[in-house]
């Protein structure tokens, strides 16, 4: 099967391992991702924080190179996806606001492509007991908390994915790769997103609060599928020490898989993530 | 709802207008406030936010932090038993603010001049270059060093930046949609 796939800027960049990991877990799952070709980005917050019409003729773009795929669209990042899909919802439901972005995009839009978040795409199209059956090393001991972020589950209008309030697909995958997931409140609260730049204390004491209560909940570490949350939870913590590293689940599939390149990626983060596993006999 | 001011009115119903939100509805449930994090570090919860337009109070409203620190997570929103969305409030007024030169966190608004300027000019976001412009621009040079360093050792701060091919689509694009945006006012399709 294949999926067009919209990366967006921080995967070629901060976050290079979601990038490899997403590619090689869903190579080795039979989902083929082929990049849209020319992408642009999407806009992300800065578009919407200042300019409403921009925000929907940015990711209207990729929806145009999708379309013209022919292909369902995967994206990994939360962020860009929120976008995407608010275009695509936008699209489908406003018929003023389409002929308008219509004429500023230069395409017709005609609704024949989804749009998915990564994680949804996996397991709607492979599903979570394909992933249990192609896993070759469980993540026996593991003990994660599963971070969904905001963008993934709402508006729950535009996303129509999980539930809004108690999500569980990323804990069903990460149960089916053998990892001891432990239930906790905090699954779809804030990391302060892009605010990490401009008002880093803003997002210390989001980051921190998180982080206090995965360890709290006795998780080791924490799974995601977004690069700004992942990204903030390393960056945007007191102290960075290798207690509490944060993976993006690609990553943690790819290594149940047993799956060649996962020391390059974890190579790549800025909390080495490496001590946690080798305590636990999972990576050499 | 009623006016006897009609400055008041008229920026009671712009912001509902530009946000499509039914702002008239909100009761003071503060169902938002009990879960917004961000605006925590802020001056207005949600709640008063909609009650502050509900009242008129135009330039409270467009000179606070909140509508700026909002991270636009979109609990309020999928909570509000009005259905109200209020990170689209919050989007429709830091663009009014911006239009009525009343922006508070200037460094916030500034970033997002300068991220889209870097979408503008290359159709992608190229980290280094724009994280260089901002520190230059709001004057904080020396907050988060290490960590770029540390990134850029792992590959990660690529010093070329990606430019897209469609070039000219991405201008219409740009100039299309100009309304009080990242384009120079002067600046020819
Ligand atoms: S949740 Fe809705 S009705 Fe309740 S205070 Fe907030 S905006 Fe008003
Ligand atoms: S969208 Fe903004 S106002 Fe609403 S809960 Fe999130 S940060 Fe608070």
């Amino acid at each position: 099967m294949k999926l067009s796939y919209f990366p967006g800027c921080s995967l070629s960049s901060t976050a290079k391992e979601y990038d490899m990991s997403a590619k090689a877990v869903c190579n080795a799952l039979g989902v083929e991702l082929v990049e849209l070709k020319d992408w642009v980005c999407c806009g992300a917050t800065s578009a919407h924080s200042t300019n409403h019409k921009l925000s929907i003729a940015l990711p209207s773009r990729n929806l145009a190179l999708a379309q013209e795929s022919g292909m369902d669209l995967a994206v990994p990042c939360s962020a860009c996806y929120s976008r995407v899909k608010k275009a695509d919802y936008t699209m489908r439901n406003n018929e003023k606001m389409r002929g308008e972005i219509e004429r500023i995009v230069e395409f017709k839009y005609n609704g024949s492509i989804n749009v998915y978040s990564l994680i949804e795409a996996m397991v709607s199209k492979i599903g979570v007991d394909a992933i249990a059956k192609s896993v070759n090393k469980p993540l026996k001991g593991l003990k994660l908390v599963c971070y969904y972020g905001c963008l993934l589950v709402r508006p729950p209008e535009v996303t129509c994915f999980d539930d809004t309030e108690n999500p569980v697909s990323l804990d069903n995958v990460m149960k089916a790769v053998g990892a001891e997931v432990i239930p906790w409140s905090y699954k779809t609260d804030c990391c302060g997103a892009n605010l990490g730049l401009t008002s880093s204390s803003v997002v210390q004491g989001m980051v921190g609060r998180l982080l206090d209560a995965a360890k709290e909940a006795g998780a080791m570490a924490i799974v995601t599928a977004c690069p700004l949350c992942q990204s903030n939870l390393e960056m945007r913590r007191k102290e960075r020490n290798t207690e509490l590293p944060a993976f993006y689940f690609t990553e943690l599939v790819g290594m149940a898989l047993d799956l060649p390149d996962c020391n390059k990626w974890f190579n790549l983060h800025l909390v080495n993530p490496k001590p946690l596993l080798q305590s636990l006999s999972l990576a050499g | 709802m009623q006016f006897i001011d009609s400055e008041k009115k008229n920026f009671f119903n712009e912001v509902r207008e530009k946000s499509g939100q039914p702002i008239e509805l909100c009761y003071q449930c503060q169902k938002c406030a009990s879960g917004c994090i961000a605006t925590e570090y802020a001056d207005y919860f949600p709640n008063e936010i909609l009650r502050l337009v509900q009242f008129g109070q135009k330039d409270r409203v467009l000179g606070c932090s909140s509508i700026w620190i909002c991270s636009s997570c979109e609990t309020c929103g999928a909570r509000c038993p009005n259905g109200i969305n209020i990170a689209e409030v919050m989007d429709a007024l830091k663009e009014m603010s911006i239009r009525e030169g009343k922006v508070k966190e200037k460094n916030i608004n500034l970033f997002h001049n300068v991220f889209l300027g870097s979408v503008k000019t290359f159709g992608r976001v190229h980290e280094s270059s724009m994280m260089a412009i901002y520190k230059l621009k709001s004057g904080d040079l020396m907050s988060d060093l290490d960590v770029g360093l540390e990134m850029f050792k792992k590959g990660k701060m690529p010093l070329l930046p990606h430019r897209i091919k469609a070039k000219g689509k991405l201008k219409h694009i740009f100039f299309s949609t100009n309304g009080h945006g990242p384009l120079n006012k002067n600046e020819k399709h």
